[in-house]
C-alpha cells in the first residue's frame, strides 16, 4: 500500500474534507443519531459546569470561613466572630443547597468529582467551627443533618409549605474523612497560634483530639480512597508539630514568661518547617 | 459520638464498599473472558478465507452474546441499582469493549451502524438510566471508534484477500461516522482522544482506495483520488 508523505496538498484535503460532509446526507439516520448525541452530551457538560462554578464558590466562602475562625484566639470576645462563621457558612449551605438542585433526579456520582472539592472545604469550615464551640468531632450525621433543604417553585424558602419538596443533600463517607484530613492542618495552625496569644491550655486540648483523630486514620489505613494516604502523611507531620509545641510549652514554660513564649516558640516553628507562619 | 465511634463507622462503610468492589471485580473478569472469545471468533475475518465464513462467524458471536447477557444479569445484582456510576470504572473497558463486538457483527451483517438501542439489547441492559444498568453514550461512542480503527484494518485485509469492493463501501461508511463525530462538543477527556485517532483511520481507508482506484481496480469509481 502507498504511504503519500505527510499530509498532501493543503487545499486538496480540505476539499476531501468538504465532499466528505456534502456527501453525508444531512438526514441520514447516522447523521440524525449524532444530532440527539450531540444533545446528550451538552446537556451533561453544561450541568457538569455549573456543579463546579458552585462549587467553587462552595470552596471560597469555606475558606473564607476558616481564616475567620482562625482569629478567635487573638481577640477578646470570640462569640462575635462565631456567629458571623454561622452566618457564613449558612451561605455556603444555600450554595449546596443549589448543588442538592442540580442532582435532583440525577446519579450524584456521574458528577461527583465536580464538587467533591467544594464539599471537603465546606467539612473542614464545618467542622472547624464545631470543634471550636464544642471541643468535639462533628460526626457525618450532624453535618448531613444541616443539609436539608425546602424548595418550592419560587425557590429555597425556610417555613415547610404544603407544597414544598424536601431536598436533601449527603456528603459520603469519604468526602467527610478528607474534610477532617484537612481539617487536622488547621487545627495544627489554631495549636501554633495559641501559644504565640500565650493561651497555653488549648494547645494540650489539641494534642489529644489530633491524635484520636490520627489514630482513627491509622485504624483506616489504605481501605480509603487514595488521597487519604497522602494526607495521613501530612497529618503525621501536624501531630509532631503540635506534640513538640506541647514538649516546649512544658519544658520551657514554667522558665519563660507568656509574653515571650511567643518568640522562643517561633525560633522553634522556624526550624520545623520555614513555610508555616507564626501569628 | 466520640472520634473513635466516628472512625468505626467510616471504617465499616469503607469495608462494605470494598467488598463490593471486589464482587464487582469478579463478575467483570468473566465478561472479560467472553469478550475476549466473541473477539477471537470475529478476528478470523480478516483472514482471506474469513470472508467467506461472515455469517457463520456473526451467527457463533451472537451466541456468545448470551452469555454476556447472563453475566450482566449477575452484575447488575452486585450493587444497589442506583449507584451505576459509583461503580461504573470497573465495567467501563469491557463495555466498551462489548459494544465494539456488537456493532463489529451488526456492520458485518448490514453494513450499517448499529443503534444505540440495538447494542443495548445484544447486551440485555438500558438506554435509559432511570430505568436501570443503562449504557452510556460516550461507552457506546468509544465502542463504535475501537470498530472504526478495526475497519480501517478491515478494508486493507479485504483487498489482500482480492474483494475490491468492499474498501469503498467501509470507506463510505467510515466517512459518514466522521461527520457525525464533528457534530459533537467533546470535553479533553478520554473519548476526545479516542475521537482524535479516528481521522488516522479515514486517510487509511481513504489510501486504500485510492490505490483501488489509480489501478482501476474498484468498480464503482466514486471516491478519493480520480480528481
Amino acid at each position: 500500500m502507498n504511504r503519500r508523505e505527510g499530509e498532501g496538498c493543503p487545499r486538496r484535503n480540505a476539499d476531501a474534507v468538504q465532499d466528505r460532509d456534502a456527501s453525508a446526507n444531512p438526514s441520514s439516520p447516522v447523521i440524525a443519531a449524532f444530532k440527539v448525541f450531540q444533545q446528550e452530551l451538552d446537556t451533561k457538560h453544561d450541568k457538569y459546569e455549573r456543579l463546579v462554578k458552585i462549587s467553587r464558590d462552595v470552596t471560597i466562602e469555606s475558606k473564607r470561613t476558616i481564616f475567620l475562625l482562625h482569629r478567635v484566639t487573638s481577640v477578646p470576645n470570640a462569640e462575635d466572630i462565631l456567629n458571623e462563621a454561622d452566618v457564613k457558612l449558612d451561605a455556603v449551605r444555600q450554595k449546596i443547597g443549589q448543588i442538592a438542585e442540580e442532582l435532583r433526579g440525577e446519579d450524584i456520582f456521574q458528577f461527583h468529582r465536580a464538587f467533591t472539592a467544594g464539599i471537603q472545604e465546606y467539612v473542614e469550615a464545618v467542622s472547624f467551627l464545631h470543634y471550636i464551640r464544642h471541643r468535639s468531632l462533628i460526626s457525618l450525621e450532624e453535618i448531613n443533618a444541616r443539609l436539608v433543604f425546602m424548595r418550592t417553585e419560587k425557590g429555597s424558602a425556610e417555613a415547610v409549605q404544603p407544597g414544598g419538596q424536601v431536598l436533601t443533600f449527603q456528603v459520603t463517607p469519604s468526602d467527610y474523612l478528607l474534610g477532617v484530613a484537612d481539617l487536622t492542618g488547621e487545627l495544627m495552625r489554631m495549636c501554633i497560634s495559641s501559644v504565640g496569644n500565650g493561651d497555653i491550655d488549648t494547645p494540650f486540648q489539641l494534642s489529644q483530639f489530633l491524635r484520636q483523630i490520627h489514630d482513627g486514620f491509622s485504624y483506616i489505613g489504605n481501605t480509603g480512597p487514595y488521597e487519604v494516604s497522602k494526607k495521613l502523611h501530612t497529618l503525621r507531620q501536624s501531630l509532631g508539630k503540635v506534640e513538640d509545641a506541647c514538649y516546649a510549652l512544658r519544658v520551657r514554660g514554667s522558665e519563660i514568661p507568656k509574653h515571650m513564649l511567643a518568640d522562643v516558640f517561633s525560633s522553634r516553628t522556624t526550624l520545623l518547617d520555614p513555610e508555616e507562619g507564626v501569628v | 459520638m466520640s472520634v473513635t465511634e466516628m472512625f468505626n463507622y467510616i471504617q465499616g462503610f469503607l469495608s462494605a464498599d470494598q467488598d463490593v468492589r471486589e464482587d464487582i471485580r469478579k463478575v467483570v473478569q468473566t465478561l472479560e473472558q467472553t469478550a475476549r472469545e466473541i473477539l477471537t471468533v470475529l478476528q478470523s475475518v480478516h483472514q482471506p478465507s474469513g470472508f467467506k465464513e461472515i455469517p457463520s462467524k456473526c451467527a457463533k458471536a451472537l451466541e456468545l452474546f448470551c452469555t454476556v447477557r447472563t453475566q450482566i444479569c449477575n452484575l447488575k445484582t452486585k450493587f444497589p441499582a442506583e449507584q451505576y456510576y459509583r461503580f461504573h470504572e470497573h465495567w467501563r473497558f469491557v463495555l466498551q469493549r462489548l459494544v465494539f463486538l456488537a456493532a463489529f457483527v451488526v456492520y458485518l451483517e448490514t453494513e450499517t451502524l448499529v443503534i444505540r438501542e440495538e447494542v443495548a439489547k445484544i447486551l440485555g441492559i438500558e438506554v435509559v438510566r432511570e430505568k436501570g444498568f443503562h449504557l452510556d453514550v460516550e461507552d457506546y461512542l468509544a465502542g463504535v471508534l475501537i470498530m472504526a480503527s478495526e475497519l480501517s484494518r478491515l478494508a486493507v485485509n479485504s483487498v489482500t484477500a482480492g474483494d475490491y469492493t468492499r474498501p469503498l463501501r467501509i470507506s463510505n461508511f467510515i466517512n459518514e461516522l466522521d461527520s457525525g463525530f464533528r457534530l459533537l462538543n467533546l470535553k479533553n477527556d478520554p473519548l476526545r482522544k479516542r475521537y482524535d485517532g479516528l481521522k488516522y483511520d479515514v486517510k487509511k481507508i481513504e489510501e486504500v482506495v485510492y490505490d483501488l482506484s489509480i489501478r482501476g481496480l474498484a468498480k464503482e469509481g466514486e471516491t478519493g483520488g480520480d480528481k
